[in-house]
């Protein structure tokens, strides 16, 4: 394929004179470009799946390396994601815990073999447990048990609730506002899910009637 | 005679492993898969897909109506016992860094004069990536139970680790997800799917030692550029090229980081 | 011609324990494909074994044994040498047979 011919000729060159020039390896800064460039240049569209998708921002970037950002960095990357929340219209936080159930059962939608316009599913059991009778949950996130529950949510309407119900809207839109290198996507902010699916998801979690807080 | 007690056998066998008693704690469930998975490993379809790669090593084949015994996988030409477990790694006459299959397409090309759209524009499992898929299940069995010693001699072996380390923690796609995000951490698992963490050796016959693999879920063998295609896709991101140097580079980073584990490929895979 | 059957015998006691491997879709018939299209049944519907010639079992597949079916059975009295072969038909009238020497 063309394109992998030139990436290797090229990588072959920029990297032997990397070595030939230097009796030292190259630099950190060095080795980041090259690899930035092997990385754009090893990838082509397919489906809904374009290279656009590898355009870094600064969430994205700073977070991509073993070590963590500054805390200047990491601060600004929560400012910015705080900035980003859109509250839901009519202040309307609730939906169907049902329908919330099924969305987090989902783990489809925005790979190549989805269909253009395809509904996305929360992905949510990938990595959390939310209620108690499903049992195939993953653990890279913590556990949504009794999410409401365990945080004294009796009654969503009430005064008292509306931190928690704020707090866990910004966390579905944007986790990044808490955790400048969440692992969680940020559904709001990128559009993978509607405010309705939100809507939905807010109910599974806080509902006093949800199964998730019996 | 009937006897149709061979198929109840046969699904009695897979039912009693997985409708065992499923406790709320995830350890028998996790043992209960494990038991399941070690009954397959005897008699695992791999087997087939070897079969197929040794005939095929040894096929006079292409345009050049020739064999792969000229084939250098590292260790000389026509040498393959000892290679899986050596690469990727630097080659002379081609200048770069390869992987297994990059290397194969290389031997394809140049001795038997096949061309290489016909292998990197082929669907998985069909055509000449079917073809490749025996020639890794071959070339990798061929080095079951020795541990990996990938080299790390040459400049662009070390160069190769470094742009793969750097590709292991890019975040991106509509996700924000990168290799490590799932695979950085000890004792993570997506839904009932153990990860294992690939920055460092994770044990002898898991991770990059144990793929190739058969995949019973899909009844097909999956290379490991297969295997990287579909992490990617799940991932959110764009689409890897078939031997393109981010995964050759990938490979470089989790064979150095697993130095010492015994492979067990080509293994079996739910 | 299908691909050829991986068969290994191997003496234990009185007996010899024989493992099969087959290469074969074994299609239920009941899958669609992405048009929606029905994919034709195709499996094995009759397996065979004989030892040194003689029949020693017999057994009749339906669509329910997966995608390149692996089977294990012993054959009492087999010694190291002896001769066990496998024959295998398909609904569409496809075959298979395959030897292996007892070791």
């Amino acid at each position: 394929m063309k394109t992998s011919h030139i990436t290797l000729s090229g990588i072959a060159v920029a990297a032997s004179v990397l070595v030939a020039g230097c009796a030292t390896t190259p630099s950190s800064a060095e080795l980041d470009a090259l690899a930035t460039q092997t990385i754009m240049t090893s990838f082509r569209d397919q489906g809904i799946a374009k290279v656009d998708r590898l355009k870094q921002d600064l969430g994205q970037s700073a977070c991509s390396s073993d070590k963590p950002p500054s805390d200047a960095v990491a601060q600004r990357i929560m400012e910015e994601a705080k900035a980003s929340i859109k509250w839901p219209a009519d202040g309307q936080y609730f939906g169907d815990f049902a329908a919330g159930e099924r969305l987090a059962q989902n783990g489809r939608g925005s790979t190549w073999t989805d269909a253009p316009g395809s509904p996305n599913g929360g992905n949510c059991y990938n990595c959390h447990q939310i209620s108690k009778a499903e049992v195939s949950y993953g653990n890279i996130g913590p556990s949504l048990y009794q999410y409401g529950k365990n945080r004294g949510i009796s009654d969503v309407a009430a005064a008292t609730a509306l931190p928690i119900i704020q707090y866990t809207w910004t966390k579905l839109y944007n986790s990044k506002a808490y955790a400048a290198c969440s692992n969680m996507p940020r559904f709001g902010h990128v559009g993978l899910l509607d405010e309705k699916q939100m809507r939905d998801l807010m109910s599974l979690l806080l509902d006093p009637r949800s199964p998730v807080n019996q | 005679m009937k006897t149709a007690s061979f198929c109840a056998g046969l699904l009695a066998l897979a039912g009693i492993a997985l409708v065992s008693p499923v406790a709320a704690q995830t350890k028998t469930t996790a043992d209960g898969i494990a038991e399941y998975r070690a009954m397959l490993a005897d008699g695992n379809p791999a087997d087939l897909f070897e079969a197929r790669g040794q005939e095929l090593w040894k096929t006079k084949r292409g345009p050049k109506n020739a064999d792969m015994s000229q084939c250098d996988l590292g260790k000389g030409p026509g040498v393959v016992k000892g290679t899986f477990v050596e690469l990727p790694r630097w080659f002379a006459d081609t200048q770069k860094v390869q992987d297994l299959e990059s290397r194969l397409l290389t031997c394809m090309t140049t001795l038997q004069g096949i061309e290489a759209k016909a292998v990197t524009e082929e669907r998985f499992g069909r055509g000449e990536q079917r073809n490749m898929e025996g020639l890794v299940a071959w070339i990798s069995a061929e080095s079951r139970g020795m541990k990996m010693n990938l080299p790390q001699s040459h400049a662009q072996e070390k160069l190769s680790y470094e742009i793969g380390k750097r590709a292991f923690f890019f975040r991106g796609g509509t996700h924000d997800f990168s290799c490590a995000a799932c695979h950085s951490v000890e004792g993570q698992r997506i839904r009932l799917q153990d990860l294992p963490n690939l920055t460092k050796n994770p044990g002898d016959g898991v991770g990059f030692a144990a793929w190739p693999a058969y995949r019973v879920s899909s009844g097909e063998l999956w290379s490991m550029q297969r295997r990287l295609n579909d992490c990617f896709r799940q991932q959110r991101f764009p689409y890897p090229g078939y031997a393109s140097d981010v995964t050759i580079a990938l490979g470089t980073y989790m064979g150095v980081n697993a130095k010492g584990a015994a492979s067990i490929a080509p293994s079996i895979k739910r | 011609m299908a691909d050829p059957m991986r068969i290994r015998a191997q003496v234990a006691g009185d007996k010899a324990t024989v493992r099969v491997l087959m290469s074969h879709e074994m299609e239920t018939g009941l899958r669609r494909d992405g048009a929606g299209a029905v994919i034709p049944a195709w499996f094995i519907q009759e397996v065979s074994a004989a030892h040194n010639g003689k029949s020693v079992f017999n057994a009749q597949w339906g669509p329910s044994v997966a995608k390149n079916p692996f089977m294990q059975f012993n054959v009492k009295g087999a010694k190291a040498g002896d001769k066990i072969t496998v024959v295998w038909k398909d609904n569409k009238g496809d075959s298979r047979t395959d030897e292996a020497t007892v070791s």
